[in-house]
């Protein structure tokens, strides 16, 4: 069995079709390690050119946009948990932030300072990973161990604020599941100091490391007009010198009130976009210090009983006595709770990966008829056959890393 | 007058017998035309030098399933202008005995994808597309789950994944 010649694979002939020629045909994925996830990308190899890449994506579909279709507004935030699960709490906010737009809603000053705070530490989160496992890839271990010390203090900080944390489950339509705890700004100050200390360990063990910046300068470039028509969106748009960042350009939750920079880098190689997360890390660190010192007290939930639960009293009853009550059944049961207008919405946060849109058409009853996510990591990863066609084979890997394909929100 | 604003003003005056409708939801306004002209209304929003939509955010699909809408499907173009900070949105009607409609892959390097997705999700072919397979689904795959009439759970599973029958069997 073991001697038998392999037969070999139809997809190889009708990538080559030449014969005898010394192209190879190399799998990379869906199990390998530097894919972060289930991709396979089928790879045609001249000696060490890389002559042609088809990426094969879906191994990770669970029909989320579906699923969505039969489950009430507030149901379905539990999904987004699932779409980037490096930044959960990104997603939950984006989707809320849909169906308010939807219905005409405008979240409290309390609700849209904590949502900031959260969706900024979510980037750091997420920016910090991806430069770590960049680093990782191209043979840096430590730098990958430091991430996830700062993952798992901002983890503890979720874990505390949500209970949970991975599937945090945050956000509902018009509000927050719960308010944060009390020690709540103790806690992100803390790790603030230390997080900063590291973003600056990180940059200088990288930025300026002689074997780091070999293999990442000049490597995977793509044009901004090129990147522009692949619809390419967040820190890799800002590598190729594009000043678009949605939280400047369609400002949302008093994004306006902050004093952050729009970072952006001239290069668009691998290591500009490494440049343009850690840039973009400490300009998040500014904005979450600014947030807590302007986060004002008050209700996180809108004052409109069709929309938020009622508060509940000493007794755990809903306040508001027998008319709380009703309110309080009205907004579970089957037929009577949220219901968006008839309509249909586009709406789109800057999310540590891209754009992260929501396409959301309302018949009027309470679930979407249609919800569509417009994933950030769907459209960067189109792009990467052009990235690397004509690089070397150990290219990709950096490549790869670079674009911080998360594989539940490519394939959904 | 916002970017969208202007935009359906435009399609309006220059596809007069193509605009089935043009309306405002939630504060965004958007056209609904016919299949005919769609390619040629997009490639016009793509290159006018005014409007200058030169990102397409996504193309996604709708199935309109006894909802009394013009056709059954709808192909749902989400357009941004990156000069004028403004985005735009155009649905193409698609009639059921015949869901095909012109790709739009020579305008955007990012069309093919998307139009594969929704190929794939509901079945609806694009004329000339480079490579149009099946994206997120297996190739041998049958139906399309994004269709109104196709369940949740049940039809599909069991059906369209080829049994493992053993190697002494096959």
């Amino acid at each position: 069995m073991s001697d038998a010649p392999r037969p070999a694979i139809e997809i190889e002939e009708e990538l080559s079709g030449d014969m005898g020629s010394k192209r190879m045909i190399v799998n990379f994925g869906p199990q390998h390690p530097a894919t972060h996830g289930t991709l396979r990308n089928i790879i045609e190899i001249d000696g060490e050119v890389v002559k042609k890449i088809t990426p094969e994506i879906g191994y990770l579909h669970s029909g989320f946009e579906k699923q969505s279709e039969y489950r009430t507004y507030n149901q379905i935030v539990t999904i987004t948990d699932r779409m980037n699960y490096l930044s959960p709490l990104c997603n939950n906010v984006g989707f809320a932030l849909a169906v308010e737009e939807l219905m005409g809603i405008k979240v409290t000053p309390r609700c849209a300072g904590i949502r900031v705070i959260l969706y900024e530490l979510s980037r750091i989160a997420d920016h910090i990973l991806s430069v770590g496992l960049q680093a990782m890839d191209l043979g840096a271990f430590s730098v990958m161990l430091w991430t996830f010390i700062e993952r798992e203090r901002l983890y503890d900080i979720f874990e505390a604020v949500t209970g949970a944390r991975l599937t945090t489950s945050y956000t509902r339509v018009g509000g927050l599941f719960r308010d944060v705890p009390s020690d709540f700004e103790s806690m992100v100050r803390a790790f603030m100091v230390k997080c900063d200390k590291t973003i600056g360990e990180i940059d200088e063990i990288l930025s300026s490391n002689d074997i780091f910046v070999k293999r990442t300068r000049g490597v995977g470039r793509i044009s901004a007009e090129d990147a522009i028509s692949f619809g390419l969106t967040g820190p890799l748009l800002r590598a190729c010198g594009v000043a678009r960042d949605l939280r400047k350009d369609k400002p949302c939750l008093g994004y306006e009130n902050y004093q952050f920079d729009l970072v952006t880098e001239a290069e668009g190689d691998v290591y500009a976009r490494y440049r343009v997360r850690m840039r973009e890390m400490r300009e998040s660190l500014k904005i979450v210090d600014q947030a807590l010192k302007a986060l004002p007290a008050g209700p996180i939930n809108v004052d409109d009983p069709r929309i938020s639960l009622p508060a509940k009293d000493e007794d755990n009853k809903p306040a508001g006595g027998m008319e709380g009550l009703i309110f309080h059944f009205k907004n579970y049961m089957y037929g009577h709770g949220i219901s968006p207008p008839k309509g249909e919405v586009y709406s789109s946060t800057e999310a540590p990966n891209g754009e992260l849109g929501f396409y959301i058409i309302s018949d009027g009853t309470q679930r979407p008829f249609r919800m569509r996510v417009r994933p950030p990591s769907f459209y960067n990863y189109q792009s990467f056959p052009r990235m690397c066609e004509g690089s070397m084979l150990s290219d990709i890997v950096a490549n790869m890393a670079s674009l911080n394909i998360i594989a539940g929100e490519l394939d959904r | 007058m916002s970017i969208a604003e202007r935009a359906v003003e435009q399609v309006k005056a220059l596809f007069p017998d193509q605009v089935l409708s043009a309306e405002v939801s939630a504060g965004q306004p958007f056209v609904c035309v016919k299949r005919e002209k769609s390619k040629d209304i997009l490639t016009y929003l793509r290159h006018d030098e005014e409007l200058s939509f030169d990102v397409c955010i996504d193309i996604t699909s709708a199935d309109y399933l006894n909802q009394g809408a013009p056709e059954r499907f709808a192909v749902v173009y989400n357009l941004l202008s990156l000069k004028n900070n403004g985005y735009f949105r155009v649905k193409v009607f698609v009639p059921e005995d015949d869901p095909t409609i012109e790709s739009v892959a020579e305008l955007w390097k990012c069309a093919p994808w998307a139009e594969r997705e929704v190929f794939d999700l509901m079945g609806i072919e694009f004329k000339n597309h480079p490579d149009l397979r099946r994206i997120l689904l297996p190739d041998y795959y049958t139906g399309h789950p994004m269709r109104k009439d196709y369940p949740l759970r049940g039809m599909g599973e069991r059906d369209n994944f080829p049994r493992y029958v053993g190697e002494e069997n096959a």
